[in-house]
């Protein structure tokens, strides 16, 4: 318990500092491999809690694709590289206090609503076949829905992007 | 372990990514923070799923993460568009729909 | 009786119709010959209502024992006469709501009504009470425990309706395809025209009350669509706003009458809202009083009624033959449908039996007056029959509100014969005279155009009620029932009566002096219009003629032995399973009455025909009199009602309300503060100063102050950017959240 707890800590330093950094740094790329850094953390923490298929498949599209799909994005709207644009608006003080009202409402109702209920480490494991068959029996139907959906989305990007 | 460990994290990072998507002037970055909000909703889903001991939990996150994908490639192309259109991805100079 | 079970293939035809022209008509099937699908289409339609009028009179002539209501025990009654799957449906949904009262009732006012049967109430004939068909096919879909069914409810009423609406649409279908030859809108008027029939054939085969509103919104939204056809020029899409806005007016009433309907019966099932009311009159007065107030204001926009009958005069703007087929015979008398089919609601609602003048009496007989008025100053030949539409439909109106049921419906059948022979003669005669409606450029055409003109003649002879075409038996009907009333006559019902058809009689008349005799005061030459149009002028004047047989008195037949075919839309159409649980009454017939009719409208013709052809009479006394004149001119700019909707209501309306009440205050506020201050001098003068000035003035002021400038920051917030729009979407739910957390 102690072990996990350790983990816990350490990995959601490293997200919540690169979550910070992300959001604030002037360098896009910097920025780019500050969410790697966040979705691997968030990887790990998924693995902790022992949804394993969850935690590859963060790490299959969302560091895999998706990753390369906003380098690409950024290379192809030749964002400057380096310090010499302003990355952060005007209305940062606002933006900063209107997330600081949500983290602190959503922080106290949780604080408020689950108080110190212990996580339950002693339930039942779900490994990927468990996974596999949930989605391909009681889940059918959204996953076809959500395969629609991507391709979909796929012809779409293309009808956006394609150069006519 | 407390449950309100994971949750906390999850809201910490969905503020952090209100926060960019309100703050940031770059498209793409604004996409990334959106992102960052998905995947508190995701860490929010899986620790439900294993308090509750169901697999629903994980079946969800991983659809959120599909239409994450999807998001991606659709709002990418259209920043890719702008910029080609505008010649700028700053989302400050975009106001065609003041009033 | 497979037709009244599988009634809704009928409304299913014009629908496939619509799809097929609209979807295929120009590519596949070629813009000029799309009239084809139609035709074919109402043909079969025509057919098979043909088809369902036929069975539904092998019902009541020969009822198969499960359609006849008898002193029996309720489960074995209900459950028979639905049929299988609406026998369940009853089970499961009504029988929860009201088991009790309902399942109570029913046994003791089937027995009631059988009593009345029996005794051969009222006209001395008894016919047995056959129940409507219904099929209810599934649960359409439910929410929050209340299920929405979808089915057919056929009776006489419903079969007499679809006879109307089938002959008429397939005759404006044939006619349509020689007057609007050649239009760009081709495919568009012919799909229309389908949908619109589709509409009014599911209107009037509605099982519950959700269905009569959707089909008096489709039937609504094809009007507009089609009085708008020409939408190039600006009169006509106004027209057809002004038609669609004041539609939705009523359809308020519609929605608040229907929703005070389910509050107080917890169904939509209009058989079971029927049954209900006869079986339990005088239950639920008010909430029925309600309703039939609400409801009277949607009939008062769909059927054309004062004060909401403005738009059906300028929905003459459409094509004629949709005028005919939708403003004249089939979707203006919607409303006069839902309230002969809702007829249990309004008879306890405006307690009709027991008085003897009510609202809707009221209002049809003074529409039918003000209707025949107006007509009298119109120049266009299509203004003065929408006049006369709006008048007769006001008899309609009048009829059902003296508690004659079968008259309002009767007259309602001849009425669309013989109101669409004249609007399509008026088109016959525009479009063999320039496509010019104005009466001033028409005269002489009798010549040459025999065919039109003796339609046309027929046709306003049963308009006016001369004997025996139909418009006389169906009218004289109406005066009777307004004589006779329930258990009170309605003679101010009756004197409306009676003076619409002395004018009626006159203004049609001069309708046809200035049209067809004299001298030709156009120019060109004016012709005969294609057979294509005259064979259908010609059926409907035939049935003009005949129509009238369908519901001849009995001491008529009695002389020649038909006795037995009299009666024969009360026999069959009118549904006296609910109306006897009512008490409704048939008076005897009258020869008086009939004579007093037949005489006003001869002498309304004979009036007029000495003031056009022999010159006799007052003439040129609106240039003398100046009371006279000023008549003319009330009547002429039609009773200034348009000017009240348009330039009083509307601009007050349009006027920024904060301008209003600014002025408010400084006139009300400010003026009452002066007074004051003047009676208490000294006190005053300062209280003027420190309070009024100070304080109230500048509230005022600030209250204008702070609502401009919050109008600017307001204006400041809309700028475009996404990412303020985020902020304020995040900050609002962030805002909203709290609240949440601190009160709960």
């Amino acid at each position: 318990m102690v072990a996990q707890n350790i983990f816990f800590g350490i990995l959601s330093a490293i997200v919540i500092v690169s979550a910070l950094r992300m959001v604030t740094t002037r360098n896009i790329v910097h920025a780019a491999l500050y969410l790697v850094a966040v979705l691997a953390g968030l990887g790990a923490l998924y693995v902790l809690l022992t949804a394993e298929f969850v935690a590859t498949t963060q790490v299959l599209v969302y560091i895999g694709a998706v990753m390369v799909l906003f380098l690409f994005g950024i290379m192809l709207t030749k964002a400057p590289l380096g310090n010499e644009m302003e990355m952060t608006g005007k209305q940062w003080p606002l933006a900063a206090l209107v997330a600081a009202l949500l983290g602190g409402v959503t922080i106290y109702s949780l604080l408020n609503g689950f108080g110190s209920d212990r996580l339950v480490t002693d339930g039942p494991v779900y490994r990927t076949a468990d996974v596999s068959d949930e989605v391909f029996s009681t889940y059918i139907i959204p996953f076809e829905a959500v395969s629609v959906l991507l391709l979909a989305a796929l012809i779409g990007a293309i009808v956006l992007a394609r150069k006519d | 372990m407390l449950l309100n460990q994971f949750l906390i994290l999850g809201a910490v990072l969905f503020a952090v990514g209100v926060y960019g998507v309100l703050a940031r002037k770059n498209g793409v970055m604004v996409l990334m923070s959106i992102e960052l909000m998905l995947n508190a909703v995701n860490i929010n889903l899986v620790v439900f799923g294993v308090q509750h001991g169901v697999v629903s939990g994980q079946v969800f996150a991983l659809f959120v993460i599909a239409v994450a994908a999807a998001e991606v490639g659709v709002g990418l192309a259209i920043v890719l568009l702008l910029y080609r259109n505008r010649t700028s991805i700053d989302v400050e100079d975009f106001d065609l729909m003041r009033g | 009786m497979w037709m009244l079970e599988n009634a809704f293939v009928i409304p299913l035809i014009p629908a496939i119709s619509f799809v097929v022209i609209l979807f295929f008509g120009k590519r596949y099937i070629g813009a000029d010959r799309v009239h084809i699908v139609g035709i074919t289409a109402l043909g079969l339609v025509w057919v098979l209502s043909a088809v369902a009028a036929f069975q539904w009179t092998q019902r009541v002539e020969n009822p198969p024992p499960d359609a006849i209501v008898q002193v029996q025990h309720h489960g074995d009654d209900h459950g028979d006469d639905h049929g299988d799957d609406h026998g369940d449906d009853h089970g499961d949904d009504h029988g929860d709501d009201h088991g009790d009262d309902h399942g109570d009732d029913h046994g003791d006012d089937h027995g009631a009504g059988s009593g009345h049967a029996g005794d051969g109430h009222g006209g001395g004939h008894s016919s047995p009470l056959i129940r409507p068909v219904i099929s209810t096919f599934s649960d359409w879909w439910s929410n929050a425990g209340v299920n929405f069914a979808v089915g057919t409810f056929v009776d006489g009423q419903t079969v007499l309706l679809l006879i109307v609406v089938a002959s008429i649409s397939l005759l404006v279908h044939i006619y349509s395809t020689e007057y609007v030859k050649g239009d760009r809108r081709y495919v568009h008027y012919y799909a229309f025209l389908s949908l619109f029939t589709a509409a009014m054939l599911f209107f009037v085969m509605a099982q519950n009350i959700i269905q009569l509103i959707v089909g008096w919104e489709l039937v609504g939204v094809c009007s507009f669509a089609l009085i708008g056809h020409w939408w190039e020029e600006k009169p006509n899409t106004d027209a057809a706003l002004k038609a669609f806005l004041t539609n939705r007016v009523g359809d308020v009433g519609l929605l608040v009458g229907m929703i005070v309907l389910w509050g107080t019966f917890k169904t939509f099932d209009i058989d079971v809202i029927n049954t209900m009311i006869s079986t339990n009159p005088g239950a639920h007065h008010l909430a029925l009083l309600v309703a039939a107030c609400c409801l009277m204001a949607a009939v008062a926009s769909k059927s054309g009624q004062f004060p909401l009958h403005t738009w059906l005069p300028d929905a003459m703007a459409g094509p004629t033959p949709v005028s005919a087929l939708i403003h004249a015979a089939t979707m203006v008398v919607a409303g006069v449908y839902m309230i002969a089919r809702l007829y249990p609601v309004f008879y306890e609602g405006f307690s009709i039996g027991t008085s003897s003048i009510n609202l809707m009496a009221f209002i049809g007989g003074f529409t039918a007056l003000i209707g025949a008025g107006l007509a009298f100053a119109q120049w266009d030949i299509k203004k003065v029959l929408a006049y006369s539409t709006v008048s007769q439909l006001g008899y309609m109106v009048m009829a059902l509100g003296v508690g004659a049921w079968t008259a309002a419906i009767f007259h309602l059948f001849t009425h669309a014969f013989f109101k669409a022979c004249l609007f399509l003669g008026a088109g016959s005669v525009s479009h063999a005279a320039h496509h010019t409606f104005d009466m001033r450029k028409m005269g002489g055409l009798r010549k040459d155009m025999p065919h039109t003109y003796r339609t046309f003649v027929i046709s306003s002879l049963a308009l006016a009620g001369i004997f025996p075409f139909a418009g006389f038996w169906s009218k004289d009907e109406i005066l009777l029932g307004s004589l006779v009333g329930q258990q009170n006559g309605y003679p101010l019902m009756l004197i409306f009566g009676c003076a619409v058809a002395l004018m009626t009689a006159a203004y049609m008349t001069r309708v046809i002096w200035y049209t067809f005799h004299g001298e030709f005061r156009g120019h060109g030459h004016p012709h005969e219009s294609p057979k294509v149009m005259t064979v259908p002028l010609w059926i409907l004047a035939g049935m003009a003629v005949l129509a009238g047989a369908f519901n001849l008195p009995g001491p008529v037949l009695e002389p020649i032995g038909l006795e037995g075919l009299a009666h024969r839309i009360q026999t069959y159409a009118e549904p006296s399973v609910y109306l006897n649980g009512l008490g409704l009454s048939h008076p005897d017939p009258s020869l008086t009455m009939a004579l007093v009719g037949l005489a006003l409208a001869l002498s309304g013709i004979l009036i007029t025909y000495l003031y056009y052809w022999r010159r006799i009479g007052l003439h040129g006394l609106t240039e003398r009199n100046r009371y006279a004149r000023r008549g003319y001119t009330i009547l002429e700019n039609k009773y200034y009602l348009d000017h009240l909707y348009n330039d009083v209501i509307v601009e007050t309306v349009k006027r920024p309300v904060a301008k209003w009440a600014n002025r408010f205050n400084q006139n009300v506020i400010d003026r009452t503060v002066n007074t004051a201050g003047e009676t208490a001098r000294d006190v005053g003068r300062w209280v003027y100063k420190w309070i009024d000035q100070g304080a109230i003035d500048g509230s005022v002021n600030a209250a204008a102050r702070g609502a401009d400038s919050s109008g600017e920051g307001l204006r400041s917030i809309q700028s475009g950017k996404v990412q303020n729009y985020g902020q304020l979407l995040f900050g609002a739910a962030a805002v909203l959240a709290i609240v949440f957390v601190i009160v709960v």
